[in-house]
């Protein structure tokens, strides 16, 4: 047995032994003050800063680490996973092949495919139906380390994924394609079936946001400019 | 006779006007002090808007401000606590359980017709004394009557038909003798010193000079450990953190927990003006009251030489705004030590009380009678 081991083992077995107070921790009173010193510290400065911030002064400093969500929105890590989408051919067709490959490495089994026959024979199979139920949703990202044709991304920075039911957490394939286009509210279709043309009429998605900036919450004033505070809060 | 009369109601209506303002506004208070303590924003959503015909745009244009300052959020409160359902539970008595609030909201009320906000006004040949009534032991009346106000607290406790509730009063009630002696016998030392149960007096003879003159004769400056032990058995009086044994709402439950809607708010309000009520007790015990220092009735007189004279009106106002000031700040730092220090253990509380306080009380009383008794 080597000696660091045991003196550790020892450190972690005396860790919980309370250590005796000194005198002056004892008399109590001094910590109090040094308590009081430091809250009294932090709302003078603040309330310092509140002022001057009304007056237009060290607007760069800020008085509170609060982020006034939705009006305020806080950065998005460039790698967070975020809300599926189903990524395009560029007729606009599914890149989905409907291998099956997300939905069998879904731990959560959420993902239903429904596969139909591509006319072309080298792509073989294409999605009738593609949803995903959020509400089971794990957000491990499994399914877009599965997909051998870069067809389900995990980048459309919504992370504001919220429902008055259940069935609200529900995708479609149309909304996977199009992310954002199912007002927040409207009840949700399931197994929605689409053919290939019905792919091509479906309206032309939007690029999503680039990596670190978070899409709009759906209740934040769209008159407002939505700020999103820089990094270092 | 009628005169007089009006006169009285119309000092009592005022002062009542002002300590439900300064307990109200503790909402307000509460919520953004500790925001601004704990580096956040706190409330700053609530407000409503007017029609055009109570005021329209600049009203509103007020009221959206005063939302954003968080202020409305009281009203906001108030609307809650009046709308909510009042439930009384089936084991409870309804008539002690809708008496229990009342009473504590009733004696915390009343202890403040004993205490002067300002110098009496001389009114032609009338005088207008600045305090509801003149009671002569105006010190004991004020502690009875605090001390009156915990049979609410314990009733609520005993007929709310929930043994938790129970519980909780009886942790209100032996905290409450735990504190109240350190809290009368600390106040012993102040009678020594001015040789007065009257408030009104005591305030006067704080008036006076200490070091020639340079330093007020306030409390706090002959009676320290006083002021100390008495701050910390008025805080454990007021039942908030970090004695707010109690109540304790977020681990342990508390005696009012059956109640709800404005009965709830009666304790609530009870709380709030409890602490207004410690805050003037301490402003008038030990800081001078309505005394500004160097201020005297003819005027401003300095120990460096010099003077300003100010008219009675003006001696008045100052007075009134210097005891309105001591008041807030008071509040301000019961408010900060209860958004900084943890709750007590129970077995500390009463260590605190019993075996810290009352002992340190004792031997200021022990000092002061030496003091005093030498000084003659």
């Amino acid at each position: 047995m080597s000696r660091l081991s045991d003196q550790l083992l020892h450190r972690i077995r005396d860790g919980h032994k309370r250590r005796r107070m000194s005198w002056w921790e004892r008399a109590y009173l001094p910590a109090v003050m040094q308590g009081l010193a430091l809250t009294n510290r932090h709302f003078w400065r603040n309330l310092g800063l509140h002022l001057a911030h009304r007056l237009g002064l060290y607007r760069d400093v800020p008085a509170a680490v609060t982020y006034q969500y939705p009006d305020e929105t806080r950065r998005t890590a460039p790698r967070l996973r975020t809300r599926h989408r189903l990524t395009k051919r560029a007729d606009g067709t599914p890149r989905c092949v409907a291998c099956m490959m997300c939905e069998t490495v879904c731990p959560a089994r959420c993902i239903y495919i429904v596969a139909g026959e591509h006319p072309d024979p080298n792509v073989e199979k294409v999605p009738r139906s593609f949803d995903i139920d959020l509400g089971k949703c794990v957000y491990c990202g499994y399914c877009v380390e599965a997909c051998p044709e870069d067809a389900i991304r995990m980048d459309t920075q919504r992370h504001d994924i919220a429902a008055y039911s259940r069935d609200g957490m529900w995708l479609d394939i149309k909304e996977l394609l199009n992310p954002g286009t199912r007002a927040f509210g409207e009840p949700p279709e399931k197994f929605v079936q689409l053919d290939l043309e019905a792919f091509k009429r479906l309206p032309p998605t939007p690029p999503p946001p680039p990596p670190g900036t978070p899409a709009r919450p759906p209740q934040a004033d769209p008159r407002k400019p939505l700020i999103v505070p820089s990094s270092g809060r | 006779m009628i005169e007089e009369l009006l006169i009285k109601l119309g000092v009592a209506g005022a002062i009542l006007f002002g300590v439900l303002n300064f307990a109200g506004l503790q909402t307000w208070l509460e919520r953004k002090q500790s925001a601004l303590m704990q580096d956040r924003i706190g409330a700053n959503r609530a407000y409503f808007t007017v029609p055009w015909w109570l005021g329209g745009t600049p009203v509103n244009w007020v009221l959206r401000k005063l939302g954003g300052l968080g202020i409305l959020n009281a009203l906001a409160d108030v609307l809650k606590l009046m709308t909510k359902e009042d439930l009384v539970p089936e084991q409870a008595d309804t008539f002690l359980h809708t008496l229990a609030p009342l009473l504590s909201v009733f004696f915390a009320i009343m202890a403040f017709c004993a205490i002067p906000v300002g110098p009496a006004i001389h009114w032609g040949a009338r005088v207008i004394p600045l305090q509801v009534a003149n009671v002569n032991a105006g010190l004991l009346f004020v502690l009875a009557l605090a001390s009156v106000g915990i049979y609410g607290v314990i009733l609520a406790g005993m007929v709310s038909g929930n043994n938790f509730s129970t519980l909780g009063g009886l942790r209100a009630s032996s905290q409450a003798i735990a504190y109240e002696i350190a809290l009368g016998v600390s106040l012993v030392g102040v009678v020594l010193c001015y040789g007065t149960l009257d408030l009104n007096i005591m305030i006067e003879r704080q008036g006076g000079g200490l070091l020639g003159g340079w330093l007020p004769a306030w409390g706090v400056v002959l009676q320290p450990l006083g002021c100390l032990v008495f701050v910390t058995a008025a805080l454990a009086h007021t039942k908030r953190v970090p004695f707010d044994l109690p109540e304790a709402e977020s681990e342990i439950i508390g005696y009012f927990t059956e109640y709800s809607g404005m009965k709830f708010g009666l304790f609530f309000l009870t709380d709030f003006v409890e602490v207004v009520l410690v805050a003037a007790m301490t402003t008038t015990l030990f800081f001078g009251g309505w005394q500004m220092p160097y201020l005297t009735p003819e005027g401003f007189v300095f120990p460096w030489g010099g003077g300003l004279p100010v008219s009675h009106l003006w001696y008045v106002v100052l007075g009134i705004t210097s005891f309105a000031v001591k008041v807030a700040a008071f509040i301000w730092f019961f408010m900060l030590i209860r958004w900084t220090l943890p709750r007590f253990r129970y077995d500390q509380l009463m260590h605190l009380g019993w075996k810290i306080l009352f002992p340190l009380s004792l031997f200021n009383i022990f000092v002061t009678g030496i003091w005093v008794v030498a000084a003659k």
